[in-house]
C-alpha cells in the first residue's frame, strides 16, 4: 500500500521533472533566451491585469464550455472526441440568429443567439448519439467525422450564404451590440460567457452529485452492467441525454466565442479547443469544479505562451507539449492508481 | 458393480501429469495442490462441481494460466509452458466451454491459427476436408462460423486442435451445448480417437456421461483433486457423494425453518420461453409459481438455462413468449457481483442508491440515504469503516452481505438469490443463508439457486431443477436433485 | 476553359498519396484492434523527420527518418495503451498533441525563428515506359514520382500478407477476437504493438511523402488533419486493401474537385466535396448493419486473462 502510494508520488514527481525538462530543453536547444522566455510566459499569464483578464481568462472560457462537455461525457463512459465539430455548429446558430435578432433588446436577443448555439451543439453530437444507439457506430470515428463536416460547413457558409455584405472577406458581417455578451470587468475582454461557464460548471457539478439524473449518469460510466441490473437504469436512454448535454455544453462554447470575443463567425475561430478540452478535462480527473481550475491553467499556458512568442521569439506551440506531457503523466498515474491493490 | 463400455485397458505410459499445482485469484484459492496422471490411449473424466476448478486447471495444463506452483508433465517430460502455443507444439489440444472461434471468419481460416509462414488457405481447406473425412466430424471449411450451429462450431474447434496434431486432447464440458444425438457422435468419435492411440481429457459435471465413456475418472472439490480411480470401480451414487461432499460444517449454524406458511401467489411464469441473442432456446415452456413465505431451490448446471430463469424470475430478461407476471419490488442478487450488483468505485451510499435509481427523480436525498446505508449495515452486519468507504475496499463477504442487505431490506415480495455464497468464506456463507431464510419467514417468496446442492436443501421448501432448458419440480432430496441435475428420471 | 481529365486524375492520385499510405498503416493497426488518433502526430512526426533527414542523407535519408519518427510518436501509443493499458482515444489525442507541439518547437529552434523556407530535395515524378502511354489512366497512374509506385507495391503486398499469410491471420485474430487468439498461443499485446508501430512508420512515410514528393518544405501543422482523413478512408474502405485504395483515391480527388470548379468559374462550394467523403463515411457506417465489416475486437482493451 505505502509502496503504491509512493509510485503515484513518483509518477507525479516525474511527470513535473519532464515538462521542465522538455520545456527548458527545447528553449536551450533552440538556443533561446530561456529566463526571458520564462519571465514572458508568467507576464504573459499573470503578470498584468490585462495578461489575466484579457488573455489568460479569455482563453480559459471556451475551453471551459469544452472541457466540461467532454468531462461529462467521458463520465458517463461516451468518448465524445467531437466537442470541436460542436463549438463551431454552436458559433455558427449563434452567429447566423444573432444576425437575425440584432433588432432585438439584448435581453431577448442574446438569450436567443446562446440558445440557439446550445441547441445546433446538442443536435451536432445528437446525430453521433443516434448513429451510436440505433447502428452500433462508434462515436470515436463518427464524432471525429462530423468535426471535419462542421468545419467545412462553416467554411462554406462564411464565403457562400452567410458571408459579410462585401463579399469581401470570408466571415459573416459583425453582429450588433445588442447580441454581445456584456464585459465583466470594464476595459478588459474578459467577457460574460467565463461566468456562465463558471456557473454551469457549478451546475453541472451539483447534478452529478446531487440529482437522480446525475447520479444515473455517473453509475452508467462507473458501472454500466451493475447500473443495468441493480439498478434499473435504462442505458440507452442516459447515453442519449448525455450525448445532448455534452454537445450543447460544446455548442454553447461555440456561441460564447461568437458573441463575446469575435462578433463574427469565420473559420479557424477554434484554434482545436475541442481537442484541447479532453486534455483539460483529463486533468481534472473529469470533476466539473476541477475543470475550472485547469481550463484556467490551460488558458494561463495558452496566454503566456502567445507572449511567450512575440516578446522571446519562442514558438507558443510549446504549450501543446507541456499539455500532451500532462495527459500522459495523468494516464501513468491512473496505472499506478488502478493496480492498487489487485 | 455392471460391466460398462470397454474392458479395463492396461496402459503402461503416461500422456500428462500436472503435480501439486497451485492457483489464487485475489480471495479465491481455485486449486491448493491439485494433481491428475492421465494415461496414454484412455478417456480420463475431471468431474467436480461449478467452481471445483475444473477448467483452471485445464487452462494451465493448456497453458493459458500460470500456475502460482506445481509442475506440468507432457510425454514423461518436464513442460514449462508459457503460452498454449507450447501446449500445442507438444501435442496438446483443447476444446474450451466457451468455443474461441472468429465468428467473421472461416472454419479454414481459423483452424489455421497459430501457424507460421505463408498461409494457402486452399491447401488448409483441402487438409480440412481430408481430417474431416478422416475423423467423420464433417464440417465444410469455407462456410463462415457466424453461419455455423453450434454442433458444427464443436466440431471445428476438435478439427482445429487435430489440425495442429493434438494426441492429448483436453475436451471442457463438450457437451453442454450439444443435443442428445449431438452428444453421441461426440462419444462414438472420442472411442475411436482414443482407440487409434489418442488421449482425451473430459471435463464435465454430468456424472453418468463420465462413468459412460471414461476409464479413469479424477474428482475435484474446492480446488483439490479427492479422488481417482478407475471408472469400473465407481457408481452413480459413490460419484454424487463424492463430487458435492458431505461437508455440512458451514451450513450447521443455519437453523432449519419451521414448517412455511405459504401465502399468495406473488410471482408466476406461465408457459415462458427465453431466446439467446444467437437465437438458441434457452428456456423452454417453464411454468412457475412463487408464493409468499416459501423458499424454491432452483439447480441446474452451467449451460441449463438455469440462470435465465432466474433473471426471468428477477425481472432482468423479457419473455420471449408466454407471460411473466411479477410484483413491482424485486430483490436481486446476481452471481457476478462485481460486474452486476456493485460499482467497485462507488462509495456504500452510492451503492445503495442504485437500487431504485432508474426511476427516481429530483435529488438525491444523500444524507437520509447515509443514514439508511449506517443501518443496513449495522442490520446486516457490513464491516466497514463508514457509509462513505468505497465498494472496492470491502472484503468479498462484506461486500455480498452489503448486497444482500440492500436487496433484501425493504422486504420485497419476490426476492432471487443466484449463487449468494459463491466465494464466500463460512462465517459469510452462514450469515447469508440466514438472511434468505429470514426473509421468508417474514413473508417473502424466495428464489434461491446454488451449484451446491448441500446449500439448497436445508433451506428449500421446494425443489426445481433446470434440464436442457425444461424446468421440473422435483422432491426436496439429494438422490431426486441429483439426477435431475444429470437428466437422469 | 476545358478540364483535361487526365491530368485531373493525375492530380488527384497526388494528392491521395500521402492518405493512402497512412491509410494503410491504420488499416493494420485496426485490423490489431486499435484505433489510432496518433496517427495524424506520427504524421507529423514523419514530415518534420523527412525535412531533418533530407538535410543530411538526401532523399533516402528523408524517408527513413520520417519512418522513424512516426515509429517513435506510435510507440508511445502503444506504450501508453498496451503497457499503461490506458484508453487509446485519450492516449492518441495527447500524441498528437506531443507531436504537432514538439515539431512546432523545434522547426523554428533548429531552421530559424521566422520559420524561413527551407526547401528540400524532392522527389520528381517519374514516368513509367510504356504504362504512362495509356490513355486517360496512364499519366494519372504512372507518372508519379516513385514512393507512389512503391506505395502500389505496398498495398498489393500488404494485401497478400494480411490475407495469405499466418502472420496476417493472427493480426486479423487479435482484432476479432483476442481470446481467440490466445487460445492458440498468439499474444495479442505483441501483434498490437507491432501494428501500431507499423501503423506510425507508415503514417510518419506519408508525412515524408507530403514533404519531400509534394510540397518541398515543411511547415508548421502541415499534416492538416490528413492523419484524421486516413482514418476515415479505412472506414469508408471498410476495413479491406481494395476498399482503402479507393476510398483514397475518392477523398483525393474530392480535393482536388475544387480547382476543378475553380477553373471552370462553376459557382459550386468547393467544401461540399471536401465533406461529402466524410459524409459518404459516416452513411457507410450506418448502412453496415452493426459494425458487420469493422473488427468485432476493435476499439476494445484486452481482458486480463487474454493479453
Amino acid at each position: 500500500m505505502t509502496a503504491r502510494v509512493d509510485a503515484r508520488w513518483a509518477i507525479t514527481a516525474v511527470t513535473v521533472v519532464v515538462i521542465v525538462a522538455a520545456v527548458l530543453g527545447l528553449l536551450i536547444v533552440g538556443g533561446y533566451d530561456a529566463p526571458r522566455a520564462l519571465a514572458a510566459l508568467w507576464n504573459g499569464a499573470f503578470g498584468s491585469s490585462y495578461a489575466v483578464f484579457s488573455a489568460t481568462m479569455v482563453r480559459a472560457t471556451p475551453l471551459l464550455f469544452v472541457g466540461l462537455a467532454v468531462g461529462l461525457a467521458f463520465r458517463a463512459g461516451v468518448l465524445n472526441i467531437g466537442a470541436e465539430g460542436q463549438l463551431l455548429a454552436g458559433a455558427t446558430a449563434a452567429a447566423a440568429v444573432g444576425l437575425a435578432v440584432s433588432g432585438f433588446p439584448r435581453l431577448v436577443a442574446l438569450p436567443l443567439a446562446l440558445g440557439a448555439g446550445a441547441i445546433a451543439g446538442g443536435a451536432w453530437a445528437g446525430i453521433a448519439g443516434w448513429l451510436k444507439l440505433r447502428f452500433g457506430v462508434l462515436e470515436v470515428i463518427s464524432t471525429l467525422m462530423l468535426n471535419f463536416i462542421a468545419a467545412y460547413l462553416v467554411s462554406w457558409l462564411v464565403r457562400g450564404p452567410m458571408q459579410e455584405p462585401t463579399r469581401v472577406y470570408p466571415q459573416t458581417a459583425e453582429l450588433a451590440p445588442s447580441v454581445h455578451l456584456p464585459a465583466l470587468i470594464d476595459g478588459h475582454r474578459v467577457h460574460f460567457g467565463l461566468m456562465l461557464a463558471v456557473a454551469l460548471a457549478i451546475a453541472a457539478w451539483w447534478v452529478l452529485t446531487h440529482t437522480a439524473v446525475g447520479f444515473r449518469v455517473r453509475a452508467v460510466g462507473a458501472g454500466a452492467s451493475a447500473a443495468q441490473s441493480a439498478g434499473g437504469i435504462v442505458l440507452s436512454r442516459t447515453t442519449a441525454l448525455v450525448f445532448l448535454a455534452s454537445g450543447a455544453l460544446a455548442g454553447l462554447g461555440g456561441a460564447s466565442e461568437v458573441t463575446g470575443v469575435t462578433f463574427a463567425l469565420y473559420e479557424g475561430i477554434s484554434p482545436g479547443y475541442g481537442y484541447s478540452a479532453i486534455a483539460v478535462a483529463l486533468l481534472a480527473r473529469l470533476h466539473p469544479l476541477a475543470i475550472i481550475m485547469s481550463a484556467l491553467l490551460f488558458g494561463a499556458l495558452e496566454a503566456g505562451a502567445a507572449a511567450m512568442q512575440r516578446d522571446a521569439n519562442v514558438p507558443s506551440v510549446l504549450a501543446s507539449v507541456v499539455e500532451a506531457l500532462l495527459v500522459l503523466g495523468v494516464l501513468a498515474f491512473d496505472h499506478a492508481r488502478g493496480r492498487r491493490g489487485r | 458393480m455392471e460391466f460398462r463400455g470397454r474392458p479395463y485397458r492396461v496402459v503402461s505410459n503416461i500422456a500428462i501429469t500436472l503435480q501439486a499445482i497451485d492457483k489464487r485469484f485475489g480471495e479465491i484459492q481455485a486449486l491448493r495442490s491439485a494433481s491428475l496422471i492421465v494415461r496414454r490411449g484412455t478417456v480420463h473424466a475431471v468431474l467436480g462441481e461449478n467452481g471445483a476448478g475444473k477448467t483452471t486447471l485445464m487452462r494451465i495444463a493448456f497453458g493459458m494460466l500460470p500456475a502460482d506452483a506445481g509442475s506440468v508433465f507432457i510425454d514423461g517430460k518436464s513442460a514449462t509452458l508459457k503460452s498454449s502455443a507450447d501446449a500445442i507444439s507438444r501435442g496438446l489440444g483443447m476444446v474450451h466451454q466457451h468455443f474461441t472461434l472468429v465468428p467473421a471468419m472461416t472454419a479454414a481460416e481459423n483452424i489455421a491459427f497459430g501457424g507460421h509462414g505463408v498461409l494457402d488457405l486452399r491447401k488448409v481447406a483441402a487438409r480440412v476436408r481430408h481430417l474431416a473425412e478422416r475423423t467423420g466430424l464433417g464440417v465444410d471449411p469455407t462456410a463462415r462460423i457466424a453461419t455455423l450451429d453450434v454442433g458444427a462450431q464443436q466440431r471445428v474447434e476438435i478439427l482445429k486442435a487435430l489440425y495442429g496434431n493434438a494426441r492429448i486432447l483436453i475436451l471442457d464440458e463438450p457437451t453442454a451445448v450439444l443435443t442428445p444425438p449431438e452428444s453421441e457422435e461426440l462419444f462414438a468419435w472420442i472411442r475411436r480417437y482414443v482407440a487409434e492411440g489418442g488421449t482425451v481429457v473430459l471435463v464435465t459435471h454430468k456424472l453418468q456421461e463420465a462413468l459412460a465413456i471414461a476409464d479413469d475418472v479424477t474428482i475435484l472439490r474446492h480446488g483439490r483433486c479427492i479422488l481417482t480411480a478407475p471408472a469400473a470401480h465407481l457408481d452413480i451414487s459413490s460419484l454424487v457423494h463424492a463430487v458435492t461432499g458431505d461437508e455440512t460444517d458451514g451450513l450447521s449454524a443455519i437453523p432449519r425453518r419451521r414448517t412455511p406458511v405459504r401465502g399468495a401467489c406473488v410471482a408466476r411464469l406461465d408457459a415462458v420461453s427465453a431466446i439467446d441473442a444467437r437465437g438458441v432456446t434457452r428456456i423452454r415452456d417453464a411454468t412457475i409459481e412463487c408464493y409468499a413465505g416459501e423458499i424454491i431451490g432452483v439447480a441446474g448446471v452451467e449451460g441449463s438455462g438455469v440462470h435465465e430463469l432466474l433473471r426471468l424470475l428477477a425481472g432482468r430478461l423479457a419473455p420471449g413468449r408466454g407471460t411473466a407476471t411479477l410484483p413491482p419490488l424485486i430483490g436481486f442478487v446476481p452471481e457476478d457481483r462485481q460486474r452486476d450488483a456493485v460499482i467497485e468505485e462507488f462509495m456504500l451510499t452510492e451503492n445503495f442508491a442504485l437500487r431504485g435509481a432508474g426511476v427516481r427523480r429530483g435529488r438525491m436525498p444523500w444524507s437520509t440515504m447515509a443514514a439508511q446505508t449506517a443501518g443496513l449495515m449495522e442490520r446486516h452486519d457490513v464491516r466497514a469503516p463508514s457509509p462513505a468507504s468505497r465498494a472496492r475496499t470491502l472484503s468479498g463477504g462484506n461486500q455480498q452481505k452489503f448486497v444482500v442487505g440492500r436487496e433484501l431490506d425493504e422486504h420485497p415480495a419476490l426476492v432471487v438469490a443466484e449463487n449468494p455464497v459463491r466465494g464466500l468464506d463460512i462465517r459469510a456463507t452462514a450469515h447469508v443463508l440466514r438472511e434468505l431464510a429470514a426473509s421468508a419467514d417474514a413473508g417473502s417468496a424466495v428464489v434461491f439457486y446454488s451449484a451446491d446442492i448441500d446449500e439448497l436443501l436445508p433451506l428449500a421448501d421446494r425443489m426445481v431443477v433446470v434440464f436442457a432448458g425444461s424446468v421440473r419440480e422435483v422432491p426436496v432430496e439429494r438422490s431426486a436433485v441429483a439426477n435431475a441435475l444429470v437428466g437422469a428420471a | 476553359m476545358s478540364i483535361d481529365a487526365g491530368e485531373f486524375l493525375q492530380a488527384s492520385v497526388r494528392t491521395a498519396t500521402p492518405l493512402a499510405m497512412a491509410a494503410y498503416g491504420e488499416l493494420v493497426t485496426e485490423r490489431s484492434g486499435v484505433i489510432n488518433l496518433g496517427l495524424e502526430g506520427a504524421m507529423i512526426a514523419g514530415a518534420f523527420g523527412a525535412l531533418v533527414g533530407a538535410g543530411v542523407g538526401g532523399v533516402g535519408g528523408g524517408l527513413a527518418a520520417a519512418a522513424l519518427a512516426g515509429c517513435a510518436a506510435a510507440a508511445i501509443m502503444a506504450l501508453v495503451v498496451l503497457w499503461l493499458r490506458a484508453d487509446a482515444v485519450i492516449a492518441g489525442t495527447a500524441v498528437t498533441l506531443l507531436a504537432l507541439g514538439l515539431t512546432g518547437t523545434l522547426y523554428r529552434s533548429l531552421y530559424g525563428a521566422q520559420g524561413a523556407a527551407l526547401s528540400v530535395p524532392t522527389i520528381t515524378p517519374v514516368a513509367v515506359p510504356g504504362l504512362a502511354e495509356l490513355p486517360l489512366i496512364g499519366r494519372a497512374f504512372f507518372e508519379q514520382p516513385a514512393i507512389t509506385y512503391l506505395l502500389y507495391f505496398l498495398a498489393v503486398v500488404l494485401w497478400w500478407w494480411m490475407t495469405r499469410t499466418h502472420a496476417g491471420l493472427a493480426l486479423r485474430a487479435a482484432g476479432e477476437r483476442p481470446a481467440a487468439a490466445f487460445a492458440a498461443g498468439i499474444s495479442s499485446v505483441r501483434v498490437r504493438a507491432w501494428a501500431l508501430l507499423f501503423g506510425g512508420a507508415m503514417g510518419g512515410l506519408a508525412g515524408g511523402v507530403l514533404v519531400l514528393a509534394q510540397v518541398g518544405t515543411f511547415s508548421e501543422g502541415m499534416s492538416a488533419g490528413r492523419g484524421f482523413i486516413a482514418i476515415a478512408i479505412v472506414v469508408l474502405g471498410r476495413w479491406s486493401a481494395v476498399g482503402v485504395a479507393g476510398a483514397a483515391l475518392l477523398f483525393g480527388a474530392a480535393s482536388q474537385l475544387q480547382y476543378v470548379f475553380q477553373s471552370l468559374g462553376w459557382p459550386v462550394p468547393y467544401q461540399l466535396f471536401l465533406a461529402l467523403p466524410y459524409v459518404l463515411t459516416l452513411l457507410v457506417l450506418a448502412g453496415t448493419q452493426r459494425r458487420a465489416a469493422a473488427p468485432a475486437a476493435l476499439g476494445t482493451a484486452l481482458a486480463e486473462d487474454a493479453r
